[in-house]
């Protein structure tokens, strides 16, 4: 199998907080893999590092057979990272659709002076953006939704229009943080066969969530944090009856 | 939109068309002052649009917009004025102060790239007072400016042999000086519609509003907020070129006062008055902002006359002061301005029954 994303000893601290203590670890192409770990365990520190966010302290990443550069958040996504939010952050004043066709940035070239002069390149453009966007929205079955501003939008609707905007940026590696959470039982499962559906249509996947059923029903491959150091990677029915695992969810 | 009016509409073009072309003649009737109102209405329609691609799309909060209207008044008097006796034409000047403003547009958009909110706020409008302030002292040890004096004599806007000052004849038809800046001002308006109104659905556009929504989320989908950031400053600073170098020619005039802090306040309050963002909005913002203040100056004063006989309050403080009022209660009553756009007036009324 081939790798799609290798970390190697990232280390990243605030202050005299050691949120992220040499953390290495192996993305396959086209598996869904978990990240867990208890409350400020560093997943999400993980996330932000990766996508460039965050510089780490130590040590960095391969994409794709290249090192990541982590100067600037937005070469991520033309990489092919896309992400979601734990809180999530949607473009609260635009409709649901303007989200997804946002996505399409980064695969779209149209300046301001194909904005002014309409040439028809440019048209041609915009039509594919929507359409994309319209097909995505279908996807993520939110599309009664389209004209709606995205804050107004329910909960898990809100989930699912940040994986829609994901998507639009037409990642190799899509990383979900916590989307599960808040999520009802039904929702939840949706949400599952979501994932499992983005995966069997290529896409790779990073999962962070705390729902162990969720995780362990889904990933190929999960690895535990806890403060900050990697105590485990494996396939899920090892990490489950993991000793150091089992401790470090119960605080011991 | 009302039923009985679409604009739409080819009846509706043509109408806007006829009440746009016979508004010249029409203010002409109460004096050429009135002309110049609303000219200046326009001129500031197009100022407000330019600052609406950067407060309204980009939403970063420039205090120091008039800088830039500066620089194209300026950079208008200098090249056409006997100050260095040079006289070039209008349709060069107009371009290079376009260009130079969006020049200055670049050199205070990279510096504060990182700032945000009231931050970026202040250091706009530091930089809107340094403009104005080395066009109060270029005068000393070279003669650049003509410091507070200002620089006079400046070349109307003249086609071919069609001066843009005093009256003449065109298809039998006897125009004014200032209802021929009209039509000039009319043409660069509409222009400045078309532009906004083209980039806000467009690849540009929607990037501006997504890092005015959530920077972080901006960058994490792959836009270059800082790329991005520098466009809406450059684009907006040509604008405002553009118009300083319409309002040297229709003055004749400038000096550095007209560049003063409460200068940029007002385009901005145009801006967030009329609704942040939406064109129409914008427009009825600097509309109501110019002609506003010109009514209560020719109102205020003969209405204490006719009430009470004599002037109680001077004329010029209670205008102020009704001004402010009337800005004070929109703000408090329409707080997305008097005009939003639908999906911002929907959410507000959402905001309302979701409460009750
Ligand atoms: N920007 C920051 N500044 C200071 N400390 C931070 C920052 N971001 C994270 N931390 C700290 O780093 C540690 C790891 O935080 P992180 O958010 O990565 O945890 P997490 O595993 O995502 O937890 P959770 O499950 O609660 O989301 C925590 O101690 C947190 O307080
Ligand atoms: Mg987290």
């Amino acid at each position: 199998m081939t790798v799609l994303l290798e970390a190697k000893a990232v280390a990243k601290h605030f202050g005299g907080v050691k949120a992220l203590r040499d953390v290495s670890l192996t993305i396959r192409q086209g598996e869904i893999y978990g990240l867990i770990g208890p409350n400020g365990a560093g997943k999400t520190t993980f996330f932000n590092c990766m996508t460039g966010l965050y510089i780490p302290d130590g040590g960095g990443f391969d994409f794709a057979g290249a090192p990541l550069v982590a100067d600037a958040p937005h070469k991520a996504a033309e990489r092919g990272i896309a992400r979601t939010f734990q809180n999530i952050r949607l473009f609260a004043n635009m409709t649901a659709l303007e989200n997804v066709m946002v996505g399409r940035h980064v695969r779209t070239a149209a300046g301001v002076l194909g904005a002014i002069f309409q040439n028809r390149a440019t048209r041609a453009e915009e039509a594919a953006i929507r359409q994309r966007a319209e097909d995505l929205l279908h996807y993520v079955r939110i599309e009664d939704r389209a004209d709606d501003l995205a804050k107004n939008l329910s909960y898990g609707d809100q989930r699912r229009l940040e994986i829609a905007r994901a998507l639009a940026t037409e990642p190799r590696l899509l990383c979900l943080d916590e989307p599960a959470a808040g999520m009802n039982a039904t929702e939840t499962e949706e949400l599952r066969d979501l994932i499992d559906g983005i995966r069997r249509d290529g896409t790779t996947i990073l999962l962070i969530e705390h729902d162990v059923k969720l995780v362990m029903g889904l990933c190929d491959r999960v690895a535990v944090l806890d403060y900050g150091a990697m105590i485990i990677e494996d396939v899920p029915a090892v990490v489950q009856k993991d000793q150091r695992v089992i401790e470090a969810y119960l605080g011991a | 939109m009302s039923k009985w009016f679409d604009p739409r509409s080819t009846f509706g073009m043509l109408l806007i068309a006829a009440v746009l072309i016979a508004l010249p003649f029409v203010a002409a009737l109460g004096g050429q002052a009135w002309v110049r109102i609303v000219n200046f209405a326009i001129l500031y329609i197009f100022l407000a649009l330019g600052l609406n691609i950067v407060v309204g799309y980009a939403g970063l909060l420039d205090l120091g917009y008039v800088a830039f209207y500066a620089v194209g008044a300026y950079t208008y008097a200098l090249l056409a004025s006997p100050h260095f006796g040079l006289h070039w034409p209008f349709w060069v000047i107009l371009p290079l102060g376009a260009a130079l403003a969006c020049v200055f547009g670049v050199l205070l958009g990279s510096p504060t790239l990182k700032l945000r909110g009231d931050y970026l706020a202040i250091v706009t409008l530091g930089f809107g007072e340094i403009v104005r302030i080395f066009m109060n002292n270029l005068n000393a040890p070279i003669n650049i400016t003509n410091g507070p004096q200002g620089i006079t004599l400046i070349d109307p806007v003249a086609i071919g042999d069609l001066r843009f000052s005093g009256t003449s004849q065109i298809l039998g038809i006897s125009l004014s000086g200032p209802q021929k800046y009209y039509f000039l001002l009319l043409a660069l308006a509409i222009l400045v519609i078309v532009i906004n109104q083209r980039l806000q659905n467009s690849r540009i556009g929607r990037a501006w509003q997504a890092i005015r929504e959530d920077e972080i989320a901006a960058k994490a989908v792959g836009i270059n907020t800082r790329n991005l950031k520098l466009l809406a400053f450059a684009m907006g600073a040509s604008f405002g070129g553009v118009a300083g170098g319409v309002f040297s020619a229709m003055q004749g005039f400038v000096s550095p006062e007209s560049f003063s802090l409460i200068e940029s306040i007002m385009i901005l309050a145009m801006v967030v008055l009329g609704g942040m963002g939406h064109i129409p909005g914008v427009i009825l913002g600097a509309v109501l902002l110019t002609v506003l203040p010109e009514v209560l100056r020719y109102g205020v004063g003969p209405l204490q006359m006719a009430l009470f006989g004599k002037m109680l309050i001077d004329p010029e403080s209670l205008r102020m002061l009704i001004f402010g009022l009337a800005l004070v209660l929109v703000m408090r009553f329409k707080p997305a301005g008097l005009w939003p756009s639908p999906e911002r007036k929907r959410e507000l009324s959402e905001k309302r029954t979701g409460a009750a």
